[in-house]
């Protein structure tokens, strides 16, 4: 039990500070509090490490946590949506025994962008921003498959130390 | 990176060229319309999505324009320069034609990326 706590404790942690970092990186896409989904990279880990329901609650923390911290209201519905979007899409691909950390990734890369443009339009009331979801698309594929590079090699890690 | 991983990728690369590709989610044709000004007051509006064609009387002369496609151009007109009639179809925020012998200028207002640039600011 205190070792899940540890657990709860250092992926919500590391859940800001990815927050704080996405915060800076800049989106190719005209529309503010649309982030890349870096953070994402602590709720794969977190899938695997401790488990989908626990990776679930992270997700919720570290959206809003780096809501009130680095963005505004707007951001929170943004990322709130975009979280379950893509927790959604990569329960489904987690579930597939064919598919790694990778598969799960990349799926919830691609997911969490389209989560967003999705909510962008109900906010703007007008569908026009959806012809940005392929781009979106795309680069969410690009950040999924280094997110579950970096998390594979995490959880590498992390299981050797655990032998 | 197992075999499903590659599916998963290549599938949802396919689905995002797809969408590019089929201009499904294209934006333009979506409230946008064209707005006629003779002599700096607003004339006429026509819907973009709505394929028409008109007749406007500007000062000293008319021109013929056509909607269609979700573009307007003027395609005649009795103005000396024609330069109105020379100018491409236009269908985006901030775009106009212009026929100055007649005083008559077209806009396109909430055209493609207008509610984009609207957030920015
Ligand atoms: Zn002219």
């Amino acid at each position: 039990m205190a070792k899940k706590t540890a657990y709860y404790g250092i992926f919500a942690a590391l859940a800001i500070l990815m927050g704080y970092v996405e915060a800076v990186i800049p989106m190719p896409v005209p529309i503010p509090g649309i982030k890349i989904g870096l953070s994402n990279i602590v709720v794969v880990l977190c899938m695997y490490v401790m488990g989908t329901k626990e990776a679930f609650y992270i997700s919720i923390v570290r959206v809003v946590i780096s809501a009130l911290l680095f963005r505004g209201f707007v951001g929170l519905w943004y990322s709130l949506s975009g979280a379950f979007l893509s927790y959604g899409a990569m329960l489904a691909v987690h579930r597939l025994k064919d598919a790694s950390i990778i598969g799960v990734s990349v799926t919830g890369g691609v997911f969490h962008n389209i989560g967003q443009i999705i909510v962008a339009c109900i906010i703007l009331g007008r569908n026009v921003v959806l012809y940005l979801i392929p781009i979106l698309m795309v680069s969410g594929v690009a950040a999924g498959f280094a997110i579950g590079l970096v998390s594979k090699y995490c959880l590498n890690y992390l299981e050797k130390k655990r032998e | 990176m197992k075999k499903l991983d590659f599916i998963i990728i290549a599938v949802l690369l396919v689905c995002a060229g797809g969408l590019y590709f089929s201009g499904f989610l294209r934006p333009g044709d979506e409230g946008a319309y064209a707005v006629v000004y003779v002599d700096g007051e607003e004339v006429k509006r026509y819907d973009l999505s709505q394929n028409t064609e008109d007749t406007i009387t500007g000062i000293n002369g008319t021109n013929q324009i056509k909607v269609q496609d979700g573009e307007i151009s003027v395609v005649s007109a009795d103005c000396r320069d024609q330069v109105c009639v020379n100018h491409l179809p236009i269908n985006r925020e901030n775009e106009s034609i212009v026929c100055l012998p007649h005083k008559v200028v077209i806009e396109i207002e909430n055209g493609g990326k207008n509610s984009i640039d609207a957030v920015v600011k």
